[in-house]
């Protein structure tokens, strides 16, 4: 069966039997070669970036939008280091890419050569896992392998660093056959324990004052993972709220919803997870952003926690029933289980939890003073969402990072998982574009949005010119405050309003730059012509550079401030966020 | 210049940890491949674990399997901590706690230059025969002496050459495998 090709062919050959239909990349000396093969073939078709951090963050939104690998291809020595923020980034968030790095040829490999870098040194730490191709025999196992190693058990980036004279050998290339991989020790545990799964819902079945707790977990387990959280939900009438990273896998529009929880989640969402008796989490890993202070984190909760990777189970929180396995196959048993010992809801028993439920909703934690002079960042999110909502088209949302990303995370709302993307752990300024690019790619017919600040969208702009190359009509909705919001409100919170560095001095015109770029500008300061202006914008077919000029020192809230419990969260009816932390609390770090 | 105003908080909250920590032998088996030990390695620098002890070497020539023995110091909490994070490496086969998991041998080889003459001589000569060391090297003035046992009766062999005219001292870092029938 082995065909004979050169190492080049191989990397395509690959790409094309794993079904991969785009590659994010930048050429370079080292990648040449494959350069060579990528352009005498059409199955798979490359997408041309303006920097490697671009490329991986495209891949990142492809990923997390389809369900399927982002691939990336960079050079040597600056293309590796420049990848190095993107496979961080999808690490942290368990996002599957594969990223092919060029090196130079093996002869040359230590000896400070043109573009050399220690690739696989460099990124050992920040991927899942990383490979030298030193023998292009090596080549068609390891392009495999690292397929499998990326896409399943708790996904992650994989680096294939192959160095130029391997890219040239001829060798013989073997299609995917998972028997002759080399790591007989990796696999990831996938079915939940049985009995774990019982005690869960035998937990679950006298719990008066439950909550699910998800995450990306069940994201990244596929759609089928959401429509089994519906069922689950459904069949309990248990409450849901979510991570960050975990938005759209239950329907924001269900009444079930309490909305995100953690640091700026809902009032409701914080206050049902510090009181209540049983907590399911699925598919999240009690980040500290969700947590607040450990040692007051639901001091009286039983705890469930599901998660495919065993080193997450009491690496923060200490759980009673750990179930280890893949959120889609611990769901559907867990809907199984329940089905075999009731079939009603248990809408009686929690009747007392969700009245007192309501009176925290009643709160109304996400309002804000709306203003008729100036747009309020929140207010734009919403009319954002409201316009998109009559489009039908499908709508995906990336963001940057900062004020702006936890509003949309607030005030948009998601009925489907895959449709958010977000940079949730390492929160990675200038993630948002080029994830956008990578969404359109992916989804030419839907509407791709970049919800953003004018701080983070300058990390990535250039960005914007790939956009405008392959015609990817994607919308870039800046929140302009002039400021790093999100530095400037801890600086209020934290510094006594002493605001190092935080302003956004010399800006350029965005309407200018859109244009100068081939796109289109559009600029609205005044609340009256909000919605006629994000029409303009959708309605545009082409990339949008759209700069919304609003409140310049609006906080993001509610939030639970440094040393804080769940319970203790500021809410937007707080006149001096400065004077809410005593002094032990400043004292945190 | 803004030392006299408030210390100030940050975004991170950390909690004390308040268990004892605890002395713990980790068997790892492992694919023998390039760069193995770097990612064992890394892993315990990038998490903040430290490593008292590190021994490694292919013992499954045949199947290219390493066996890595690392000693650490930790809590409880962070010791599950550091062999689920072992685990979860691609290249990985087991993890096993030789201390919590019962009885276990624990061996380590040491050579010891030590340099001296007349009584020094005939001291250091005596108290080697008492450790059961071996004389690998010999010259008019120093001795080369190989000595295996536990760490603790190196350590002593050790501290009594000291003042005999210790030179220096080479240590192999622990080798530890499990008592009874059962392998990894």
């Amino acid at each position: 069966m082995a065909e004979q090709m050169t190492g080049a062919e191989m990397v395509i050959q690959a790409l094309t039997d794993h079904g991969v239909e785009h590659v994010f990349g930048y050429p370079g000396g080292a990648a040449l070669p494959i350069y060579d093969a990528m352009f005498q073939q059409d199955a798979v078709q490359h997408i041309l970036v303006r920097h490697e951090q671009g490329a991986t963050h495209m891949a990142e939104g492809y990923a997390r939008s389809t369900g399927k690998p982002g691939v990336v291809l960079v050079t040597s020595g600056p293309g590796a280091t420049n990848a190095v923020t993107g496979l961080t980034d999808a690490l942290m968030d368990s996002i599957p890419l594969i990223c092919i790095t060029a090196q130079v040829p093996t002869t040359l490999i230590g000896s400070d050569a043109f573009q050399e870098c220690d690739t696989v040194g460099i990124t050992r730490s920040c991927t899942k896992y990383n490979y030298l191709v030193k023998r292009v025999e090596d080549l068609p196992r390891i392009m495999h392998e690292a397929f499998l190693i990326a896409t399943t058990g708790r996904p992650g980036p994989v680096v294939i660093d192959i160095p130029k004279d391997v890219q040239f050998a001829l060798g013989d290339y073997y299609k995917p056959d998972l028997d002759t991989l080399r790591h007989q020790s990796y696999r990831p545990q996938l079915d939940g324990d049985a009995a774990a799964i019982e005690a869960a819902v035998d937990l679950m079945l006298k719990a008066e004052r439950p909550i699910f707790y998800t995450g990306g977990g069940v994201i990244n387990a596929g759609p089928e993972a959401s429509e089994h959280l519906r069922e689950l939900a459904e069949l309990t009438g248990f409450p849901v709220t979510s991570t960050l990273m975990g938005l759209g896998a239950f329907p924001a529009s269900n009444p079930q919803w309490l909305g995100m929880l953690g640091m700026h989640g809902t009032y409701e969402a914080n206050l049902a997870m510090h009181d209540c008796d049983v907590m399911i989490n699925i598919g999240a890993r009690f980040d500290d952003r969700i947590t607040g202070r450990i040692d007051a984190f639901s001091p009286n909760s039983r705890k469930i926690h599901v998660d495919i990777d065993p080193s997450s189970i009491n690496k923060v929180v200490r759980v009673d029933v750990p179930i280890i396995g893949d959120c889609e196959r611990v769901l559907s048993e867990m809907v199984r289980v329940w089905r075999s010992r009731t079939n009603q809801p248990r809408t009686e028993a929690i009747g007392a939890w969700w009245k007192q439920i309501g009176t925290w909703r009643a709160v109304n934690s996400l309002g804000f003073k709306n203003s008729d002079t100036v747009i309020k960042p929140q207010h734009a999110i919403q009319r954002l969402y409201e316009a998109t909502r009559k489009q039908g088209k499908e709508v995906y949302i990336t963001t940057e990072v900062g004020q702006h990303q936890m509003w949309a995370a607030q005030h948009f709302h998601f009925d489907q998982p895959n449709r958010w993307m977000t940079s949730g752990g390492l929160g990675t300024m200038g993630y948002g574009l080029p994830a956008a690019v990578g969404v359109q790619v992916a989804h030419p017919e839907a509407l791709v949005i970049d919800i953003a600040g004018e701080a983070s969208v300058q990390m990535t702009m250039q960005e914007l010119s790939t956009a405008v190359q392959y015609r990817l009509p994607i919308k870039i909705f800046i929140l302009n405050n002039e400021r790093m919001g999100m530095v400037r409100q801890w600086q209020d919170l934290l510094h006594g309003s002493r605001y190092a560095h935080s302003y956004s001095e010399s800006l350029p015109d965005f309407v200018k730059l859109a244009e100068a770029y081939g796109g289109k500008g559009i600029r609205c300061s005044n609340p009256a012509e909000l919605d006629a202006a994000i029409a303009e914008m959708l309605d545009y077919d082409g990339p949008v550079l759209f700069d919304v000029i609003v409140e310049k020192d609006e906080n993001c809230l509610p939030m639970i401030p440094s040393g804080k419990p769940h319970n203790e969260i500021i809410l937007p009816d707080t006149a001096n966020i400065g004077d809410i932390i005593d002094e032990k609390g400043r004292q945190l770090v | 210049m803004n030392a006299h105003l408030q210390p100030t908080g940050s975004a991170y909250f950390i909690t004390k940890d308040t268990q004892e920590t605890e002395r713990h032998t980790l068997s790892v088996l492992v694919d023998n491949e390039p760069g193995i030990l770097a990612r064992v390695v890394g892993l315990f620098s990038a998490r903040g674990y430290n490593i008292e002890s590190l021994t490694v070497s292919e013992t499954e020539h045949g199947r290219r399997l390493s066996r890595i023995t690392v000693v650490v110091i930790a809590t409880p909490k962070v010791l599950v901590q550091i062999k689920l994070q072992l685990e979860r490496l691609v290249p990985v086969h087991k993890v096993h706690d030789l201390t919590a998991e019962g009885a276990s041998l624990e061996r380590e080889l040491a050579l010891i230059k030590v340099a001296g003459s007349g009584d020094h001589r005939a001291e250091t000569l005596r108290l080697a025969d008492a450790f059961r060391a071996q004389i690998v090297d010999a010259s008019v003035e120093s001795f080369v002496f190989e000595i295996t046992g536990k760490p603790a009766k190196i350590d002593s062999f050790i501290a009594l050459m000291q003042p005999l005219g210790l030179v220096e001292v080479v240590r192999t870092g622990l080798a530890a495998i499990s008592r009874g029938p059962q392998g990894m």
